[in-house]
């Protein structure tokens, strides 16, 4: 089964090689039988690597050992379903995820617009094919997930038990999608470039894969961080680690994307940008995943050192090379069709909304490459942590945030004073009142006092729009106000769904904000005794130490310390954190001991336990207490962030789409004619 | 003054900040990272380096890990094939830190040769390809 595998990756290879050739000759060429053999390519490489995928699966769910992969990652005695997402546990199978994920989306993409911009499709079907090919290369030259031992294990030696939770199941996958889905716009990019065909048609074809890629990438990134919070048990969600760094980096790029898009369907600009960004995402993607596995800079994430770097660092370089070629070659054709009137307008904003985004990927980066810049130049390695990435980005951000509230409701081209002060005046009045109210508290962080003021600002502005829009239907149309915010929301998909996305940035950035007032405290009791934490919000837990009950439990060996809680006197429940030793089906011990946290979550704190041991022999027990500031804020943040997201992208809903479509398609034309 | 000036006027002020917020950031917060033998050289050069705070990224070696639960201290020693330290670490350490496992320790090496860790981050064991027989990379 294993060898069908293997023969289906080779053969994917040369057919991805015949495919990306006959793609880039039949469009150039203007043969359409050849770009059309290019796109059936597509679809006979994403055959070949479901197979390949259906025969990993079958050697994993049957325990195959003699292969290598199922021997490193799986065991007997492993739950089904982790079983399953061993698939993409390491280096190989991770791989055939990439790969098999590119040519799912491609192949969607080609089915969804067989009948359309037919001048693009060959160089997407082309560029799909490298992407593909690149990846079937790396597994076939280094890293085949079908390789054999020489000899046959009893057991395998298991997953990691870090790994073994439902949050590390589906966060590969969600950053996979996200990250592979970046090739399909960067595709049609390519295409405009290649093709010459430069009007606005594109814009529109990528625009919602790059929402869907974003929205892949966002859920991704927040899982792992709940996966980090709850798993790991150092008490925090992101640590600026290089492996993370990497997957924000085409997020910001894209969010800026999303928002200067927006400028080039209303008024023309911004195009060299535009494409700029979505050639900057797809590089991105691709430097994220070669930090991720190349080692090169030290992260507790990477994988194991293996020539495998080499691999993304060619293509990184030659894909880069030749896009910003490609642009230089058509720059003269991406001239902007107005320009900026005023600095008080919507395009002034957007524009320096961009300019943040970028600074701030700028910024991550060069915290993330630091390590080897400095070594290049001066010869020794200087590394940059959380208080580097927090001193820069934390000012960046909250002007990120008063331009959300900014940007939406002041004038295009140009903003009058009464058009200002009719859209400004209460959420202002309400962001003053807010920090005031907050000095008067005597709130000790003056950056947690402007993300809250700035996040009742935009709260203020996207409460107003929906009050006066759901008004005006009210008004117009004598529809009750519930049929009128549905109605209201259903037409303009595209703004309320971007309101309701500012609204979980709001929220994101309040749980941010909770970490100025974070607490730790450390403690070691006998069973009976208890220890007191005060949480900034005035109120005093008590934990009660219970004692450590041992037991078996699946395939793992639990001791559990039980606290019982008390809020004020109040009794709450009882908390447990566990230590785990997991064992194989001998009942031997694998893997180090794996610590299980305990939360007690509510909307203004988290109160976080771990059981760091026992004194040799006793039940006397060390925990580490930490109380966490609104730290829900953040993962319902970030649910109210991808249900905005879900409605910005479903289909119809009328909106600009329709109107820039109608003033671009003669623009686009006239240009094509003088040409 | 055309908006486009003025927009690249406030554009240069933005970078200029962000330049000045990142140079400082580096320059108070930039940690060396060394190994045990490139530090064992920094301080050969230059006595005044005990007292710089450095990240130490090196093996744990087999059998060293001493942990003393009460007062939650760790002692256990790091090498990189050629050099060794003495490593002293109050507090929690991750669940990866095992005998042999890759650490990065941030801290001070004192006089006495000890390095004291401030903090202690052990490599995710995930990716690691747990070979059933040795293999050369």
């Amino acid at each position: 089964m294993a060898d069908l595998g293997n023969i289906a990756l080779w053969i994917a290879l040369l057919i991805g090689l015949w495919g990306s050739a006959v793609a880039f000759v039949g469009g150039l060429k203007r043969r359409p039988e050849l770009a059309r053999s290019a796109e059936r390519a597509v679809y006979v490489q994403w055959g070949l690597l479901f197979l390949a995928s259906v025969g990993l699966l079958r050697a994993l769910l049957t325990h195959d050992f003699t292969i290598e992969y199922v021997a490193a990652y799986t065991s007997r005695n492993l739950p089904l379903y982790y079983t399953w997402s061993a698939f993409y546990a390491g280096q190989k199978g991770s791989l055939l995820l990439w790969a098999i994920i590119v040519a799912s989306f491609g192949s969607v993409a080609l089915l969804v617009n067989r009948g359309k911009y037919r001048d693009l499709m060959p160089y997407v079907a082309g560029v799909v094919s490298v992407v593909v090919t690149f990846f079937v290369a790396a597994m076939v030259f280094s890293s085949n997930p079908f390789e054999r031992l020489g000899f046959t294990p009893a057991d395998g030696n298991g997953l990691n038990p870090q790994l073994q939770n439902p949050g590390m199941t589906i966060h590969p996958p969600m950053l996979y999608l996200g990250y592979t889905s970046i090739t399909i716009p960067y595709a049609f990019a390519m295409g405009a470039l290649i093709s010459g065909r430069l009007d606005t048609g594109w814009i529109h074809a990528i625009r919602r894969w790059t929402l869907l890629s974003w929205l892949f990438l966002a859920c991704g990134i927040v899982l792992g961080m709940w996966w980090a919070y709850v798993e790991l048990g150092w008490g925090g969600y992101w640590a600026w680690d290089p492996v993370e760094n990497a997957s924000l980096l085409p997020w910001l790029t894209m969010t800026a994307f999303l928002h200067s898009v927006m400028i080039q369907e209303k008024r023309g600009m911004l195009k060299k940008w535009n494409l700029g960004l979505i050639i900057g995402s797809f590089l991105l993607s691709i430097f994220g995943t070669f930090i991720t596995r190349s080692g090169v800079i030290s992260s507790v994430h990477s994988f194991a050192q293996s020539s495998i770097g080499y691999f993304f660092l060619i293509f990184l370089v030659a894909a880069a090379g030749v896009s910003f070629a490609l642009l230089a070659y058509r720059w003269p054709r991406l001239e902007a069709e107005a320009k900026l009137e005023s600095m008080v307008s919507r395009e002034a904003m957007f524009l320096f909304n961009n300019l943040i985004f970028i600074v701030i990927a700028f910024s991550v980066l060069w915290g993330t490459l630091f390590p080897i810049l400095s070594e290049w130049i001066k010869g020794t390695k200087v590394t940059v942590g959380p208080p580097f990435f927090n001193q820069v980005n934390v000012p960046l951000g909250l002007l990120l945030l008063g331009l959300t509230g900014i940007g939406p409701l002041i004038a295009w081209r140009q903003a009058t004073t009464a058009n200002l002060k009719r859209q400004f005046l209460w959420p202002t009045t309400l962001m003053v009142l807010t920090a005031a109210f907050l000095l008067a508290l005597r709130m000790s962080d003056g950056w947690a006092i402007g993300a809250f003021a700035l996040g009742v600002f935009v709260t203020g502005t996207v409460v107003q729009e929906f009050v006066r829009g759901t008004g005006a239907r009210h008004r117009l149309h004598g529809e009750s106000y519930p049929l009128a915010l549905v109605r209201l929301v259903g037409r303009n998909r595209r703004r309320y769904g971007g309101y309701v996305v500012h609204l979980g940035m709001v929220m994101l950035f309040a749980g941010f904000a909770g970490l100025a007032f974070k607490s730790d405290t450390e403690a070691t009791l006998k069973p009976g005794q208890a220890v007191e934490v005060k949480s900034p919000y005035g109120h005093t837990y008590r934990l009660v130490h219970q004692g450590v009950s041992q037991y078996e439990q699946l395939n793992r060996f639990v001791s559990a310390a039980s606290l019982d809680v008390y809020r004020d006197g109040t009794y709450l429940g009882v908390m447990k954190s566990e230590k785990r030793q997991h064992l194989n089906s001998l009942g031997r011990p694998t893997f180090e001991p794996s610590t299980e946290v305990a939360i007690r979550s509510d909307i203004r704190e988290d109160l976080y336990l771990v059981y760091a041991g026992s004194v040799q022999g006793t039940e006397e027990a060390v925990y580490r207490v930490t109380i966490n500031p609104l730290v829900w804020w953040v993962w319902y943040g970030g649910m109210v962030l991808v249900v905005g997201g879900i409605i910005t992208m479903w289909p119809g809903g009328g909106g600009p789409t329709a109107a820039s479509r109608r003033r671009a398609e003669p623009a686009g034309y006239v240009a094509q004619v003088t040409t | 003054m055309k908006a486009q000036t003025k927009f690249l006027i406030g554009g240069a002020l933005v970078l200029a900040t962000v330049g000045y917020l990142m140079a400082s950031g580096i320059k108070e917060t930039g940690v060396y990272y060394v190994t045990p033998s490139e530090l064992a050289t920094k301080i050969g050069r230059d006595n005044s380096f005990y007292n710089v705070g450095v990240k130490m990224g090196a093996r744990v070696v087999k059998g060293s890990i001493q942990r003393d639960v009460a007062s939650q201290t760790i002692t256990f020693r790091v090498t990189d094939g050629t050099r060794s330290y003495p490593v002293v670490y109050r507090g929690l350490a991750p669940d990866t830190f095992t005998d042999e496992a890759d650490v990065v320790v941030e801290g001070r090496l004192q006089r006495d040769g000890t390095f004291r860790a401030t903090t202690l981050l052990a490599k995710c064991g995930s990716r690691y390809e747990a070979a059933p027989q040795q293999r050369a990379a």
